[in-house]
């Protein structure tokens, strides 16, 4: 029997998600034995007209990393989707928006301008933006249009199973392609990792008092946390209670609070203003005074609680 | 629409035990107040995750009122205290949001204060006229273009 085929794609990504395959280490060698990769920009040269010459149903299961922000990306994601009857959303960025999902805290004009105009290392007198047709030596040069908001993978295409993380860990990549390579995978929309919150697998959920009262936010960038306490119980925004698990605790072992990369737990549609409402709940405060000058010490509580999923909470984005 | 005819919708969320009752005393001593509040019981003002306050403003509320028991008055002792603390994190959120913090509103209504009740939805209601509608989803449908 012919080996299953299987694509990766980039979006609006770091490449962190790519680096993320390539940590299987020895173990890849494994997953190549098993399929053949029809498609991996970072990696392999293919062309978009080998992509069209797929016939429907040829190439299993895409891979598609990177939240959605370029027409460009919208066309690939969408060829993607017609071609293969399984497409995960790889990532924090394919999954809830991601870092670059943050951009939806600003607006479009005010993102290029920041990029192609204020930005100290560029020299732009003109203050020339990039354009969809350019003129050069006779050619018509194109480039993809640059959307006005950020989206999650599931806001362009429908999205088969989530795998989550910045990036996903090794063990679950390997866990959810052997669940598709043995065809035992849970229910369609489903995130492929654990259920329970971070803060049920955390090594030093034992340091947790039983109260916990927060007089002052404190933050990495200024202060070290205790290597083995609760960072909530010291101040330090820690995402772990409504954050899921399944993705190692490399950030708590390296005393780096939770960020929230994995998304919020199940059932659970807006994870940072869930995350808002139990963190809040435990400032030391009983008058009005005393909790505004708390939650003042927090700097900046949109990109705290939004940091990974901006683009796929209710609001979605600022006003403007 | 003519800005004086524009009547805002308020989501209300109300703690059974005080604020609910403040809000039926109003009723049933017939006093007068704006039409403009949708009134949603609670078992308590700490019952409120702020997602259903995410979700009114999303879906074409112009503004919320949270309101409880006052402080120390909490059927279940702690509860009130932890709305205070979350509204005021939550004023700080929903103006990275691009939301006027007018919009969101906490009072402590106790079982006794219909008057009080009617008064704040009067002042919500005339201030929400005064700041316009908020119209997430069509602002929302402009910021995101269409695909």
């Amino acid at each position: 029997m012919a080996k299953p085929k299987v694509a990766f794609y980039w979006c609006a990504s770091c490449g962190g998600c790519e680096e993320a395959v390539v940590d299987l280490h020895e173990t890849i060698l494994k997953v190549v034995e098993a399929v053949d990769i029809a498609l991996w920009p970072v990696a392999l040269d293919f062309k978009r007209k080998d992509v069209e010459s797929w016939k429907p149903g040829e190439v299993a299961v895409a891979f598609i990393n990177g939240a959605v922000r370029t027409s460009e990306q919208v066309e690939w994601v969408k060829l993607l989707r017609q071609k293969c009857p399984l497409v995960v959303a790889f990532g924090s960025c394919a999954h809830l928006g991601g870092i670059p999902g943050l951009s939806n805290s600003t607006t479009r004009e005010a993102s290029l301008a920041n990029k192609y105009v204020n930005s100290p290392s560029v020299d732009n007198p003109d203050g020339t933006l990039p354009q969809l047709e350019s003129k050069v030596d006779g050619y018509t040069e194109k480039l993809p249009e640059f959307l006005s908001c950020v989206r999650s993978l599931d806001q362009v295409i429908e999205v088969d199973y989530y795998l989550p993380g910045c990036p996903p860990v090794p063990e679950l990549i390997l866990k959810a392609v052997t669940a598709i390579l043995e065809n035992k995978l849970p229910a369609k929309g489903s995130v492929l990792a654990p259920e329970k919150s971070l803060c049920d697998e955390c090594p030093r959920k034992e340091s947790k008092p039983e109260t916990i009262e927060i007089d002052e936010f404190r933050r990495v960038a200024t202060s070290t946390p205790d290597p083995e306490k609760c960072f909530l119980a010291e101040g330090y925004v820690c995402m772990g209670p409504a954050t899921r698990s399944g993705c190692g605790e490399r950030c708590i072992s390296a005393n780096m609070p939770c960020r929230g990369c994995f998304g919020p737990a199940p059932e659970v549609r807006d994870g940072g203003m869930k995350m808002l409402s139990a963190l809040a709940s435990l400032l030391h405060a009983k008058e009005e005074a005393v909790a505004d000058r708390i939650t003042g010490t927090m700097v900046d509580p949109l990109g705290t609680f939004y940091r990974f999923s901006l683009p796929a909470s209710i609001l979605k984005h600022k006003l403007s | 629409m003519a800005e004086n005819s524009f009547e805002p919708k308020i989501m209300g969320f109300l703690c059974q035990w005080c604020s609910y009752t403040g809000a039926d005393l109003a009723g049933t001593s017939r006093m007068q107040y704006p039409p403009n509040i949708c009134v949603t019981r609670v078992m308590c003002s700490g019952r409120v995750d702020l997602t259903f306050v995410a979700d009114a403003l999303a879906d074409g509320a112009d503004g919320v009122l949270i309101a409880g028991c006052h402080p120390g008055d909490c059927h279940y002792s702690e509860g009130n205290f932890r709305t205070m603390r979350r509204y005021s994190m939550l004023l700080n959120l929903l103006d990275q949001f691009g939301v006027e913090k007018e919009r969101v509103r906490l009072e402590w209504i106790s079982a006794s204060e219909g008057e009080k009740f009617a008064k704040v939805v009067t002042e919500m209601a005339e201030s929400l006229k005064t700041l316009g509608p908020l119209n997430w989803k069509e602002r929302s449908a402009n910021y995101c273009g269409a695909l």
